[in-house]
């Protein structure tokens, strides 16, 4: 029954986004006439969410009543899976994820018919390509992904949940990375919509949609790699997979969008090249979501793959980049040329930024995509790894850290660099402390440490004194001021986790010691732990203080009978500036195990700095909305 | 207005040629450091020289491992027709397995051994990297369904 109704629904869905894509594009053109169909697209929009949200709530269901009749529930779920992993397996398969997919799209495409505050006519366009969209993935789905096909007989119980997914950060690090790809949907229909249109306030219409996106890409990206890092067991945090990086090229993107848009947005700078960003950012999501779910990529992310799949994707995002790009070729040219501005000004430390972060992301598309071009063209099998990325993205993406400060100090239009240098000395100062407190505290004393540590206390104390100028104004004033020192504090942690990091394996029997770093571990042999669904073989570490023990960590290994599999699950005692870390390996007999062991020096600032940099983005979206819901007045604008 | 021009000229310039010593540091990284995927029959037919690091991808030969008295572990892999012996020192993943499939990043020592820096197996019971089945199938020890 659910299955039935899940298939209608979406059959329903499919046919009110055609409506949409129909009624929008005509209600983009002017006259009264057209009202009308601006309506329908509206109602059509809203329409199409709630069939969407009923066919995936109808999945869901599914999943958690264990309907096995149900090809997708049989093959990813188990009467034995606890609650909250039967809801998060509707995502954790190729189907269901991308019917997950298609309802943030729609999710979004609700929002921007309810809230959207551009123009009728640009609403209306900007409805009509997301429902071109929404046809496009909805079709996708019902052809070569149906999620509710059913399996005749329905086996008595269900194959399980890969037991990597089984955990509660990838619980919601799937819909966390759509909220941001698919975000990007919003800008992209909003370009696309300014390029019909011929109008250009659409940056300012669509910088909500952009923020939110871009918040959640940078909430889902620290999700993943936090999950990667406690998960995996290798104590890496990044480790340049492609998967990896078909998330980070959007969010390069999706960031210079932000900051490109700004400048079109308060001084007309830059009209084309924002649009291009936008169209740019959504279609790196595609080809991220062609990378993951065609299976060409080795990765814990590509389920089972059909090459039918592969070309259905790989069709539509040549189509959707291409006819994206042949109307920006096409229209662009008739837009009002850019406002001029000085070469020192905000406008030419905005185009920097935009240099550089398209540059990062052209780094990271050589090296994720090469391998596969040359697999295609000759068979040769290489892959790119984290020598290249340290070679190529490390250092552009320093200078970008280092030239940020100097953004907000310069002036719309013209910009005075003497005077935005002399205001910043005293963050020089902090990058000077930053570099004693290395020289100090730190050993082996590396240059790239010291580097390191001065672009982030430069990033921070220039934020400091931004905050300290600006003391009094409204919050969202303070916004690029956090999410830059949320860069800073991410800065800190990378290098105290890449460049200090201490590391110990050794065999140890009961009662044994081994030393990591500053630390001295006792193992007390191990007991077995039975779990839900797993029974846990769990270690014993006490960390010892002379002879006193001040904790017991408990590594584990645990095998999942349901899908016959093992995972290796961590013990991680933080202190908040040093992570102390250790995964059980193999038994070695006789009661003596494997153990790893890894001191990370300021490994949770990783986390933290994209928290804080997420949060300035909120204080950001904060102060738009805020102006919205209040009468505007010329003082009520947002000075980010 | 014409100083004005021509700062802007310099400043496009500038621009430009940062892109192109961006291009030529990615072009000649890449060339430096990447990774080829080689099975142990790839290795004898090209002659891969010690020292350089590669992958190597096939399967862990039945009771070929043995572990020594600390965390160092041998094994061999092979893709039916060549083999070759594996030297690492570390934690092996959950799945490796003997019989089953792996692949290790590292180089070969003078003596034909692999010291490897780093092993992966199969992440679950459904998939396998595509580079090991490819290799695999071409000695003919791909099953589908496996």
């Amino acid at each position: 029954m659910l299955g039935e109704l899940g298939q209608l629904a979406l059959c329903f869905a499919l046919g009110l986004s055609l409506v949409m894509a129909v009624a929008g594009l005509l209600g983009a053109r002017s006259g009264a006439p057209n009202e009308l169909a601006r309506s329908i697209a509206s109602a059509s929009t809203m329409g199409m969410m709630v069939f969407v949200v009923l066919a995936f709530g109808a999945l869901l269901a599914a999943f958690v009543a264990s309907d096995f009749s149900i090809a997708a529930v049989a093959n990813n779920s188990h009467t034995l899976k606890p609650l909250i992993y039967k809801i998060t397996g509707v995502w954790g398969n190729h189907e269901g994820s991308m019917l997950l997919w298609v309802l943030v799209l729609s999710l979004y495409a609700g929002a921007v018919a309810a809230l959207g505050r551009g123009g009728p006519r640009l609403t209306s366009a900007a409805l009509g390509v997301q429902g071109l969209l929404a046809a496009a993935f909805i079709l996708f789905i019902l052809f070569t992904s149906n999620p509710f096909l059913r399996l005749d007989p329905a086996p008595f119980e269900g194959a399980g949940l890969n037991p990597l997914l089984q955990d509660p950060g990838l619980a919601i690090h799937p819909p966390m990375l759509y909220a941001g790809y698919v975000g990007l949907s919003a800008s992209f229909s909003y370009a696309a919509a300014a390029l019909i249109v011929g109008e250009a306030g659409w940056a300012r219409a669509a910088r909500p949609f952009m923020l939110i996106a871009w918040i959640a890409l940078t909430c889902g990206i620290a999700l993943g790699s936090w999950w990667a890092y406690y998960e995996l067991g290798w104590g890496g945090f990044w480790f340049w997979d492609p998967v990896e990086n078909a998330s980070l090229m959007p969010w390069l993107i999706a960031t210079a969008l932000l900051h490109s848009a700004l400048a079109t947005e308060k001084s007309g700078a830059f009209r084309t090249w924002t649009l291009l960003l936008a169209i740019g950012g959504f279609s790196l999501s595609l080809i991220g979501t062609f990378l993951v779910r065609s299976g060409v990529l080795s990765s814990v992310h590509a389920f089972a793959s059909d090459p039918t799949r592969g070309f259905f994707i790989m069709v539509l995002i040549l189509v959707a980049i291409g006819g994206a790009l042949g109307l920006f070729a096409w229209r662009a040219p008739t837009l009002q040329g850019g406002a001029s501005f000085e070469t020192v000004s905000r406008e030419s430390a905005l185009l920097l930024n935009n240099v550089f972060l398209v540059g990062a992301c052209a780094a990271v598309f050589v090296g994720t995509l090469y391998p596969l071009a040359l697999d295609a063209m000759t068979g040769q099998k290489i892959s790119v790894g984290p020598p290249y990325y340290a070679l190529t993205f490390a250092p552009i993406f320093l200078a970008l850290l280092l030239l940020v400060p100097f953004g907000p100090k310069l002036g719309w239009r013209r910009g005075d660099l003497k005077a935005s240098f002399h205001a910043l000395l005293p963050a020089l100062g902090v990058a000077g402390v930053a570099v004693m407190a290395v020289l100090a505290i730190a050993s082996p004393r590396f240059i790239t440490g010291m580097l390191a540590f001065a672009v982030a206390g430069w990033l921070i104390g220039a934020s400091i004194l931004d905050f300290l100028r600006r003391k009094g104004a409204r919050a969202s004033a303070f916004a690029a001021a956090l999410a830059h020192a949320g860069l800073g504090v991410t800065l800190m942690g990378v290098a105290g986790t890449t460049l200090w990091r201490s590391e110990a394996l050794d065999v140890v029997g009961p009662g044994e010691t081994m030393r990591v770093g500053p630390y001295t571990l006792r193992f007390d042999g191990v007991t077995q732990v039975q779990g839900p669904n797993f029974q846990a073989t769990q270690a014993q570490l006490a960390l010892m203080d002379g002879g006193r023990v001040v904790t017991v960590l408990r590594p584990e290994k645990r095998v999942y009978p349901a899908e016959g599999q093992e995972t290796a699950d961590t013990a991680i005692r933080t202190t908040g500036l040093r992570d102390l870390y250790l995964a059980l390996g193999d038994d070695r007999g006789n009661g003596r195990w494997t153990v790893r062991a890894y001191v990370s020096p300021l490994a949770p600032f990783i986390w933290l700095g994209a928290l804080v940099m997420a949060a300035g983005g909120f204080l950001s979206l904060w102060g738009r909305l805020r102006v919205k819901l209040r009468a505007p007045s010329p003082a009520a604008q947002p000075a980010e | 207005m014409n100083a004005k021009k021509r700062r802007r000229l310099y400043f496009a310039a500038a621009l430009i040629g940062a892109g192109a010593v961006l291009a030529v540091a990615i072009v000649y990284q890449l060339g430096n450091n990447v990774l080829y995927f080689y099975s142990p029959s790839d290795i004898v037919a090209k002659h891969v020289e010690p020292g350089i690091a590669f992958r190597i991808g096939g399967l862990v030969e039945k009771a070929s491992v043995h572990h020594g008295a600390g965390a160092d572990v041998r094994f061999v892999v092979t893709d039916g027709a060549r083999a070759v012996p594996v030297n690492f020192e570390g934690v092996l993943p959950a799945l490796f397995r003997e019989g089953q499939g792996v692949v290790a990043t590292g180089a070969l020592d003078g003596s034909g051994t692999f010291n490897a820096s780093e092993v992966l197996a199969k992440h679950d019971e459904k998939y396998m990297p595509p580079e090991l089945v490819a290799a695999l199938k071409r000695q003919g020890r791909w099953k589908e369904g496996e």
